[in-house]
C-alpha cells in the first residue's frame, strides 16, 4: 500500500529507474494509490453489504444495538478525523508550495496526534467500556433483558460494530505508521515542490480512512428511530 | 516494430556469452531480492508448479479411490480432505496466479516496451505474500487438511467442521493480497509505461486480456478477503453472522463468495484467451480477425462476469426471481466468449498454419473451451441446472474450462515463450507428443464425467453405486494418461535448460515487441526504448522463423 | 472501468499541479464540521424511514467534499475519477444484486391472472 509511495525514495530526488521522468513516476504512483483505494472500497464494501442485508432483516435489533453506543464519542471522533484530514491536506500543500521542512512537519505531527486521539478515545472510552459492560461479542457477551427476543441479533450488530470499527482502527494504525515515515523523510529534507509524491499518495490513503469513518458514524451510531 | 527489430539487432556473435537477466547476477540472494519482473515471473513459475504438483497428487488419490464403488484407497473423511485440498490449491494457488503472475509478469513490460513494471518492489512483495499464503496452506494440508470443499459454505464451515477451516481461509486471505498487488501493478503499468507509439489499439491482445483480468483482481479480490474474514470471525465468535438460528443468513456468504469467485473463473480464463490470440496469429502467420472485437470482448467478459454469480445458487434457497435474473444475465457471458472463438477460427481461415507444440495446445484450447463453454449454458438455464447441479456434470464442465482451457493455454504459452525466457528450445517432437497425450488424457478423464453427471452421480462423494464403475474406471485411466502428459514437459523443459538448442531472439518469426530484444532479454529489457510504428500482428512483414515449420 | 484509448504516456508535457488555496481548504473543513453537527442533530428528530436517508445523503455529501477537495479529484481529471466511480459502481452491483435476492426471497411464484389469459395466446401463435 504505502510502498507504492515510499518504495522509490532511494536517491535524493526519489527517482526510480523504470520511469522516463519524475512526472510519469508521480502519475503512476497516484494512479496506483487510487486503484488501491478502489480495492479498499470493495473491501469495506463487503461489510457494508452484509450490514445492509442484516439491517433490513433485523431493523429493531439494530436500533437496540445502536443505543448501546454513545453518540457523543462517535461525533467527537468524526470531528477529530475531519481535523486530521484538514491538517494532512495542509501538509501536502506546504510541500507543493515549497515551504521549509519545518512547515511540513508542523502539519504532519498534528495529523498524527489527531489520529492517535481518535484511537485513544475509541479504545479507552468505547471498546473498554463495552468490555466492562459485557457488550463485546466473544468476551463474555451478556444478553440484556430489555432486548427480549432480539438479543441474538443485537449481538450480531455489536459484532458488526467491532468488526467494522476494528478494521477501520487497523487502517488508522497503518496510517499513523506511514505518517511517521513521512515525518522522518520530511525531517531529512526529502520533499520539494517538485517531489512530494509520497506525501500526496499517503494523503489519499489518510483521507480515504476518514471517508470510511464518515459512513460508519451514521450507520452505527445514528440509528435512533 | 519492424524498424525496431533492426535497431535492436544485437551483438549475436555466439562466441562470447551475452549478458542477460539470467547471468547478470548470480546467487540465491540475487533471486530472492530481485526487482526484475522477469526473475519474479520465474519465482512465481517455480512456486505455482510446486503447488500444481500438490494439487495434482490430491487429484490422483481421488481418482484412485474412485476406481471402486466402495472406495479403493482412503476413508471417506480423508476423501473430503482430498477434494478440498485439490480445489483450494488448484484454484487459489495455481490457476489464479498461473498466467498473470508468470507469463504476465515476464511479458507485460517486454510487450509494451517498458524497462519494468510500475512498482517493482510491490511486485516482489506480492511474491512473498503469495509464498506466505502457500506455506500456511501447506501447513494446513500437512496437519490434517480441511474438509469443507473449496467453497467454505457455512454453516458447515462456520459451526460444524472440525478441521482447520480458519487457517485455510487465512491462507486464501493472504494469497488474495498478492493478487491485489499484481492487479494494481499491471493496470498502472499498462496505463503509464507504454513505449512511444504503443497506443491502446496497437497493444497485443494478451495485454488487453491481462488488463481485463487485473480489473477483476482489483475489484473482486477484496470481497473474498472480507468474506473469509467474516467467516473467520463467525467461526471464532459464533456471533451468528451466518447462523440462521441467530438471525444470520448462510446464503449471504454464498452471495459474497461468488461475487468474487465467479469473476475469478474469468481471472483464470481471460489470460488464457490472451495467450491463444498470440499463438493463433503466430502460427497461422496472419493478423487477428477483428482486433477490436477481441479486445473489447475481454473487457465485456470482465464486466459481465460480475453480474452472474447467482447461477451458482439456483438450488441453494435463493429467491426465485433473483434466480431468473441471474439465469438471463448468465447467458450474456456467452456472447463475448463466442466472439473470441469465432474470431480465432476466422483468423485460422486461409492462414499459413503450422503445427508446432504451442499451436497444438492452442487448437486443443479452442475445442475444449468450446465444449466447456457450451455446457456452461446448460448450467445457466434455471431448469436444467436443477437436474445437473451438484453432479459430475458440473465437475466436467469447469474442468473443461479450467484444465482444457486455462491449463492448456498456460502450457501453450510456456512453450511459446520458453525460448524467450531461457534462450533455448525444447525438443519439439517430445513437446508435440506431450501435447497430444495431454489432450487425449484430458478427454478420457473428463468426458465420462459429463455422462456420469447426467446419469446423476453427485460430486464430492467417496463412494458411488456400482452401476457407475465402468465410467469411473475410464475416468481414472484418463487421469493416469493426463498425469504422464504433465510429467513429460516437466522433464524435457528442465532438460532443455542445459541441453536445449540455443536460439536467437525470434525463433518462431513472431511479431510483437518482446521478440525484437535478445533472448534471454537484458535485465533492463531494451538497450534503448523502442518506438512502435505499426499495429499488432502485422504478419505480412514478419521475419522468417529460425526453426523449421512443421 | 477505464478503458478509453489515450496516447502513450511517455514524454507527455505535464501541466503543473493545481495548488488549492488555503481558503478553500478552510471552507471545506468548516462545512464538514457543520455537516457532522447537522447529521447528529437530525438523527434525534423522528423522521421515520427518512432518518436513514438523510443520514446517508449527508454522509455522501461529506465524502464527496473530501474526495473532491482534500483528495484533489476536482482538479485531477480522468483516471482517478474513473477508478473511483468504477469502484462505487461495483459496490452498487454487489449490494443491489444481493438485496435483489434477500428482499424477494419470500415471494412465491403464483399464477398471475394475466398469465392465464396470455399463455394460450402464445401457445396458439407458436404451435
Amino acid at each position: 500500500m504505502s510502498d507504492a509511495a515510499l518504495a522509490h525514495g532511494d536517491n535524493p530526488t526519489g527517482f526510480a529507474h523504470q520511469f522516463e521522468d519524475l512526472e510519469q513516476q508521480h502519475d503512476a504512483g497516484r494512479m496506483g494509490m487510487w486503484i488501491f483505494l478502489a480495492t479498499e472500497i470493495l473491501f469495506f464494501g463487503g461489510m457494508f453489504t452484509a450490514y445492509t442485508v442484516y439491517r433490513s432483516l433485523h431493523p429493531q435489533a439494530f436500533l437496540l444495538g445502536s443505543h448501546i453506543l454513545e453518540v457523543k464519542f462517535g461525533a467527537i471522533n468524526t470531528a477529530v478525523l475531519i481535523c486530521s484530514s484538514f491538517t494532512m491536506a495542509m501538509a501536502i500543500r506546504s510541500a507543493q508550495t515549497g515551504k521549509r521542512k519545518g512547515a511540513i512537519i508542523g502539519w504532519l505531527i498534528p495529523t498524527m496526534l489527531l489520529g492517535a486521539t481518535f484511537l485513544f478515545l475509541k479504545f479507552r472510552f468505547e471498546w473498554y467500556h463495552d468490555y466492562i459492560e459485557h457488550t463485546m461479542p466473544g468476551f463474555g457477551f451478556h444478553y440484556k433483558p430489555e432486548w427480549g427476543a432480539h438479543a441474538p441479533q443485537v449481538q450480531m450488530f455489536m459484532c458488526f460494530y467491532f468488526f467494522m470499527t476494528g478494521l477501520h482502527a487497523l487502517h488508522m494504525i497503518v496510517g499513523i505508521g506511514i505518517l511517521l515515515v513521512l515525518t522522518c523523510m520530511a525531517a531529512r529534507g526529502r520533499f520539494t515542490s517538485q517531489y512530494y509524491a509520497p506525501l500526496e499518495i499517503s494523503g489519499l490513503y489518510w483521507h480515504f480512512v476518514d471517508i470510511v469513518w464518515i459512513f460508519l458514524f451514521p450507520l452505527l451510531y445514528l440509528i435512533r428511530y | 516494430m519492424s524498424t525496431t527489430a533492426t535497431v535492436e539487432s544485437l551483438p549475436n556473435s555466439s562466441a562470447e556469452p551475452q549478458v542477460n537477466y539470467l547471468n547478470a547476477r548470480y546467487g540465491v540472494k540475487s533471486w530472492l531480492l530481485t526487482l526484475d519482473h522477469k526473475r519474479i515471473g520465474l519465482l512465481y513459475l517455480c512456486t505455482i508448479t510446486f503447488m500444481f504438483v500438490v494439487g495434482g497428487i490430491a487429484a490422483t488419490m481421488m481418482r484412485l479411490n474412485l476406481l471402486e464403488p466402495q472406495g479403493a484407497l482412503v476413508e471417506p473423511e480423508t476423501y473430503n480432505k482430498l477434494f478440498s485440498t485439490h480445489g483450494i490449491v488448484m484454484v487459489f494457488f495455481f490457476l489464479v496466479p498461473s498466467i498473470p503472475a508468470t507469463l504476465g509478469n515476464f511479458l507485460i513490460p517486454l510487450m509494451i516496451g517498458a524497462r519494468d513494471v510500475a512498482f517493482p518492489r510491490l511486485n516482489l512483495l506480492s511474491w512473498y505474500i503469495f509464498v506466505t499464503g502457500c506455506l500456511v496452506m501447506l501447513y494446513v494440508v500437512c496437519t490434517g487438511g480441511v474438509d469443507t470443499g473449496w467453497t467454505f459454505y457455512p454453516p458447515y464451515s462456520s459451526a460444524y467442521a472440525h478441521t482447520d477451516v480458519f487457517l485455510a481461509a487465512m491462507a486464501i486471505f493472504i494469497a488474495g493480497f498478492s493478487s491485489i498487488l499484481t492487479g494494481m501493478n499491471f493496470v498502472v503499468t499498462i496505463h503509464k509505461m507504454r513505449a512511444p507509439g504503443m497506443t491502446w489499439f496497437r497493444l497485443p491482445l494478451f495485454i488487453w486480456s491481462l488488463y481485463a483480468t487485473s480489473v477483476i483482481f482489483v475489484l473482486g479480490t477484496p470481497v473474498i478477503a472480507i468474506t473469509l474474514l467474516l467467516l473467520g470471525v463467525e467461526r471464532l465468535l459464533h456471533a451468528g453472522i451466518f447462523d440462521p438460528a441467530l438471525g444470520g443468513d448462510p446464503l449471504l456468504f454464498q452471495h459474497m463468495f461468488w461475487f468474487y469467485s465467479h469473476p475469478a473463473v474469468y481471472i483464470m480464463i481471460l489470460p488464457s484467451m490472451g495467450v491463444i490470440s498470440e499463438l493463433i496469429t503466430a502460427f497461422s502467420r496472419k493478423r487477428i480477425f477483428g482486433y477490436s472485437f477481441v479486445a473489447f470482448s475481454s473487457l465485456a467478459i470482465a464486466v459481465i462476469s460480475f453480474l452472474v454469480w447467482g447461477h451458482h445458487m439456483f438450488v441453494s434457497g435463493q429467491g426465485v426471481y433473483a434466480g431468473l435474473v441471474f439465469s438471463v444475465l448468465s447467458f450474456l457471458v456467452a456472447i463475448p466468449s463466442a466472439v473470441k472463438v469465432f474470431n480465432w477460427t476466422a483468423t485460422l481461415y486461409k492462414g499459413s498454419i503450422s503445427y508446432e507444440a504451442p499451436m497444438l495446445y492452442a487448437l486443443g484450447f479452442i475445442g475444449l473451451f468450446t465444449i466447456g463453454g457450451l455446457t456452461g449454458l446448460f448450467l445457466a438455464s434455471l431448469s436444467t441446472d436443477v437436474h445437473l447441479n451438484g453432479t459430475y456434470f458440473v465437475v466436467a464442465h469447469f474442468h473443461y474450462v479450467m484444465v482444457g482451457g486455462a491449463v492448456m493455454a498456460f502450457m501453450g504459452g510456456i512453450h511459446f515463450w520458453w525460448p524467450k525466457i531461457t534462450g533455448r528450445l525444447y525438443p519439439d517432437l517430445w513437446a508435440r507428443f506431450a501435447a497430444l497425450v495431454i489432450f487425449v488424457g484430458f478427454n478420457l478423464t473428463f468426458f465420462p464425467q459429463f455422462v456420469l453427471g447426467y446419469l446423476g452421480m453427485p460430486r464430492r462423494y467417496a463412494m458411488y453405486p456400482a452401476e457407475f464403475q465402468a465410467l469411473n474406471v475410464l475416468s481414472s485411466a484418463g487421469a493416469s494418461v493426463l498425469a504422464v502428459g504433465y510429467v513429460i514437459p516437466l522433464v524435457y523443459l528442465i532438460w532443455s535448460l542445459k541441453y536445449g538448442q540455443v536460439v536467437g531472439p525470434n525463433p518462431f518469426g513472431a511479431k510483437g515487441l518482446e521478440w525484437t530484444t535478445q533472448s534471454p532479454p537484458l535485465t533492463e529489457n531494451y538497450v534503448k526504448t523502442p518506438i512502435v510504428t505499426e499495429e499488432a500482428y502485422a504478419y505480412e512483414n514478419a521475419p522468417e522463423p529460425e526453426v523449421a515449420r512443421v | 472501468m477505464s478503458s478509453h484509448p489515450q496516447s502513450a504516456a511517455h514524454g507527455q508535457p505535464m501541466v503543473h499541479e493545481h495548488i488549492v488555496p488555503v481558503s478553500t481548504y478552510l471552507a471545506v473543513f468548516i462545512t464538514l464540521l457543520i455537516a457532522t453537527g447537522l447529521t447528529t442533530w437530525v438523527a434525534f428528530q423522528d423522521l421515520g424511514n427518512w432518518n436513514v436517508v438523510v443520514a446517508l445523503v449527508i454522509a455522501v455529501c461529506k465524502a464527496s467534499l473530501v474526495v473532491l477537495f482534500f483528495m484533489h479529484a476536482k482538479y485531477n481529471k480522468g483516471l482517478s475519477r474513473i477508478v473511483l466511480v468504477g469502484a462505487v459502481f461495483w459496490l452498487g452491483i454487489m449490494i443491489t444484486f444481493t438485496l435483489a435476492d434477500e428482499l424477494t426471497r419470500h415471494w412465491q411464484i403464483s399464477p398471475q391472472p394475466w398469465a392465464g389469459a396470455i399463455i394460450p395466446v402464445i401457445h396458439r401463435l407458436l404451435f
